[in-house]
C-alpha cells in the first residue's frame, strides 16, 4: 500500500521538476530540475517494479545492515578519486593558466572547478566516508541493526543526489558564494531532509542499542550530525529570488553575514572534518591495533572539551576586518585553547598502540592510521598558531592557509578514511583479508610523499607571498605588485601539482586493491550478513 | 533589540557559568572513585558483537558482554 503512495509522490516530484525545468530562469536551475526529474523517474520505476510482488518477510534483526555500507564504501572511493583528480587539475591550472581552456570558459575554468573540488573531497568523499563508517560503527558498538529499515538507503541515495545537484550547480554557475556552503537554496533544503533522516537512523539505532553504554565513537558521530544540521540551517537562511531560479539572497548582511559564514565554516572543519573523523579514530584504531583505546576517561574529556571550545573559534577567520576586535580576540583565544583537547585526543589515539608499536613495522594499515593521527596533531598545532593575529597578518590570504587545510584534509581525513576502508572492505564482503598488503604500502608512501610535497611547497609559497605583500620601500610604497607574487610562486605551484599527482595515484592504487579484494581474495565463511541477500 | 540585549546578557553570565560548571563537573565525574573499573567494559565495546547484533536481552542474558 505504501508503495502506491510512494509512486504518487515520486510521480508528482518528477512532474513538478519538469514544470520547473520549463520555467527555469537560469541554466544551473534547468540542469538541476532535469536531474531531479530523472532521479524521481528512476526511483519511480524501481518502486513500480517491486510493487505487488510477493514479499518474503525475513526477520533481519539478527543481522547487521551492511548493504548500504558496502555502497557507501564504493561511493567513498570513487568520489575520492573524482575529488583528487579535479584538485590535481586545478592545481596545474594555477601553475599553467592555459589549462583554463577557451572552449570550456564558464564551465571548466578555475573559478567553477574550485568549489567542485572542495565539495567533492569534503562532502562527497568525506561525507560518504562519515555516513558509511558511522553506520558500520553504530551497529557494531550498539549491537543492534540499523533503525528505520530502508531509510538508510534513502540517506545514501539522497546524499548522492545532493552531491550531483551541487556539483552540476557549481559548473553551471549556481553558487551562494559562501565557502563550503556554495549550494543554492533548493539543494540546501534537500540536504536538510536527507540529513534529518540520517540523524533519525543514527539516533534510532542508538536508542535501540543492546549495549548499556554508548561507545565514545558514537558520541563524536552524534555531535557531528547534530551540529552540522544546526550549522547548515542557520548559515543557509536565504530568500530565493524566484522559485524557478537558483539565485537567493542571504538573510544576513555585512559583517553579521561574514561572521555567520565563518561560524559555519570553521565548525564545518571542527565538526564535519574533526568530530566525525575522531569517531572513526576511536573505533578503527583500537580495532586494527586489537587493543582498547589508551584512556577511556581521556576520550570523555576530549569529547566535551572539543565540542565546547570548537564552536567559538570561527572569528579567527576575520582578523583585520569590520568584525570588532573583541570578537576576533575571542575566536583567537578559543582557537589556542583548542590545542589542549586536540592534542589530548591525538595522544589518546597514538598511545592506543602502546605495547603494540611493532605493528607499525608489520601492518601498513595501522601505519596509515598512525600517520593520520600524526597529521591531525600537526595541523591542529598549525591551526591555532595561524589564528594568532600577528601570525595571521602574514599567513592570511596566502598559500600557507591552503597548505594547512590540505595537511589536515589529505593527511588526517584522507589517511584515516583510507585506513577505515582497508579495514572495512574485507569484512563487508566476507573476505579473508586484503588482496595485497604491498599495495597498501605503496599507497601509504605515495600519499605521504604527495602530502609532504604539497604542504612544504605551500609553506614556502605562502610565507614568501606574505612577505612580498607587506614589503615596503624607504618611502613607504609597496615594493611588489600582485602579479610579481604570482610569478614568484610558479615553481611551488608545479611542486604542489606533482604532490597532487602522487596522492591521486595512491588513491587509484587503493581502488585497484579494494576491487581485487572484492573480486579475488579468498572468501571466508560468512559470519557476517550474507552478501547475496542484499 | 530588547530580546537581543537580554539574550546577550544571559549568554555571557548565567549560561557561561552553567556550561563551564558542566564541563568542570564532567572532568571531576570522569575521575570519580571506581571510574577506571566502570570504564573497562565500555572501552571493550568494539571487541564484542563484530559479526552479529546481540540477541534480545530477555531471551539470552548469558550472551551479554
Amino acid at each position: 500500500m505504501t508503495n502506491y503512495l510512494k509512486l504518487i509522490v515520486l510521480g508528482l516530484i518528477a512532474f513538478l521538476a519538469l514544470i520547473a525545468a520549463n520555467y527555469a530562469r537560469d541554466l544551473a536551475y534547468l540542469v538541476n530540475a532535469i536531474t531531479i526529474a530523472l532521479a524521481a523517474g528512476a526511483a519511480f520505476l524501481w518502486v513500480l517494479r517491486t510493487t505487488d510482488e510477493p514479499v518474503d518477510r525475513v526477520d533481519l534483526s539478527g543481522e547487521y545492515m551492511d548493504g548500504v555500507i558496502r555502497a557507501g564504501a564504493v561511493a567513498t572511493a570513487l568520489w575520492g578519486v573524482v575529488g583528487f583528480l579535479v584538485g590535481t587539475f586545478i592545481a596545474f591550472q594555477l601553475a599553467f593558466p592555459w589549462l583554463n581552456f577557451e572552449f570550456l570558459q564558464g564551465i571548466g575554468n578555475f573559478g567553477r572547478l574550485r568549489p567542485l573540488h572542495t565539495s567533492a573531497v569534503i562532502f562527497a568523499f568525506g561525507g560518504n566516508a562519515l555516513i558509511c563508517t558511522s553506520f558500520y560503527v553504530v551497529q557494531r558498538t550498539s549491537a543492534a541493526r540499523l533503525w528505520g529499515g530502508n531509510l538508510a538507503w534513502f540517506v545514501f541515495w539522497g546524499y548522492q543526489l545532493f552531491i550531483v545537484l551541487a556539483a552540476a550547480g557549481y559548473l553551471f554557475g549556481a553558487t551562494q558564494s559562501r565557502e563550503y556552503a556554495e549550494p543554492e537554496w533548493y539543494v540546501d533544503l534537500w540536504l536538510t531532509v536527507v540529513w534529518l533522516s540520517y540523524l533519525a537512523v543514527f539516533l534510532g539505532t542508538i536508542v535501540k542499542r543492546r549495549e548499556p553504554h554508548i561507545y565514545v565513537a558514537n558520541w563524536f558521530y552524534l555531535a557531528f550530525i547534530i551540529t552540522v544540521a544546526m550549522l547548515h540551517v542557520v548559515n543557509n537562511m536565504a530568500v530565493p529570488v524566484s522559485v524557478f531560479g537558483s539565485k537567493s539572497v542571504s538573510l544576513f548582511s555585512g559583517v553579521q553575514d561574514a561572521m555567520t559564514q565563518w561560524w559555519y565554516g570553521h565548525n564545518a572543519v571542527g565538526f564535519f572534518l574533526t568530530a566525525g573523523f575522531l569517531g572513526m579514530m576511536y573505533y578503527f584504531v583500537p580495532k586494527q591495533a586489537e587493543r582498547p583505546v589508551y584512556s577511556y576517561k581521556l576520550s570523555i574529556i576530549h569529547f566535551w572539551a572539543l565540542i565546547f571550545i570548537y564552536i567559538w573559534a570561527g572569528p579567527h577567520h576575520l582578523h583585520y576586518t569590520a568584525l570588532p576586535d573583541w570578537a576576533t580576540t575571542l575566536g583567537m583565544v578559543f582557537s589556542i585553547v583548542l590545542w589542549m583537547p586536540s592534542w589530548g585526543g591525538m595522544i589518546n589515539g597514538l598511545m592506543t598502540l602502546s605495547g603494540a608499536w611493532d605493528k607499525l613495522r608489520t601492518d601498513p594499515i595501522i601505519r596509515m592510521m598512525v600517520i593520520s593521527i600524526g597529521f591531525y596533531g600537526m595541523s591542529t598545532f598549525e591551526g591555532p598558531m595561524m589564528s594568532i593575529r600577528a601570525v595571521n597578518s602574514l599567513s592570511h590570504y596566502t598559500d600557507w592557509t591552503i597548505g594547512h587545510v590540505h595537511s589536515g584534509a589529505l593527511g588526517w581525513n584522507g589517511m584515516i578514511t583510507f585506513g577505515a576502508l582497508y579495514f572495512m572492505v574485507p569484512r563487508l564482503w566476507n573476505r579473508s583479508g586484503l588482496y595485497s598488503l604491498r599495495l597498501v604500502s605503496w599507497h601509504f608512501w605515495l600519499a605521504t610523499i604527495g602530502i609532504i610535497l604539497y604542504a612544504a611547497s605551500m609553506w614556502v609559497s605562502g610565507i614568501m607571498e606574505g612577505l612580498m605583500w607587506r614589503e615596503v620601500d624607504a618611502n613607504g610604497f609597496l615594493v611588489n605588485s600582485f602579479a610579481d607574487t604570482v610569478a614568484a610562486k610558479f615553481p611551488m605551484n608545479v611542486v604542489r601539482g606533482l604532490g597532487g599527482v602522487l596522492f591521486l595515484s595512491g588513491a587509484l592504487v587503493m581502488c585497484y586493491n579494494l576491487y581485487m579484494t572484492i573480486r579475488r581474495s579468498p572468501a571466508v565463511e560468512a559470519t557476517n550478513s550474507v552478501v547475496a541477500a542484499e | 533589540m530588547e530580546s537581543y540585549t537580554f539574550l546577550r546578557a544571559f549568554a555571557d553570565s548565567w549560561m557561561l557559568i552553567a556550561l563551564f560548571a558542566f564541563f568542570i563537573g564532567v572532568c571531576f565525574w570522569v575521575f570519580r572513585p571506581g571510574a577506571s573499573k566502570t570504564y573497562e567494559s565500555p572501552a571493550n565495546i568494539p571487541f564484542r558483537h563484530e559479526d552479529k547484533p546481540a540477541p534480545p536481552r530477555a531471551q539470552d542474558p548469558s550472551k551479554e558482554a
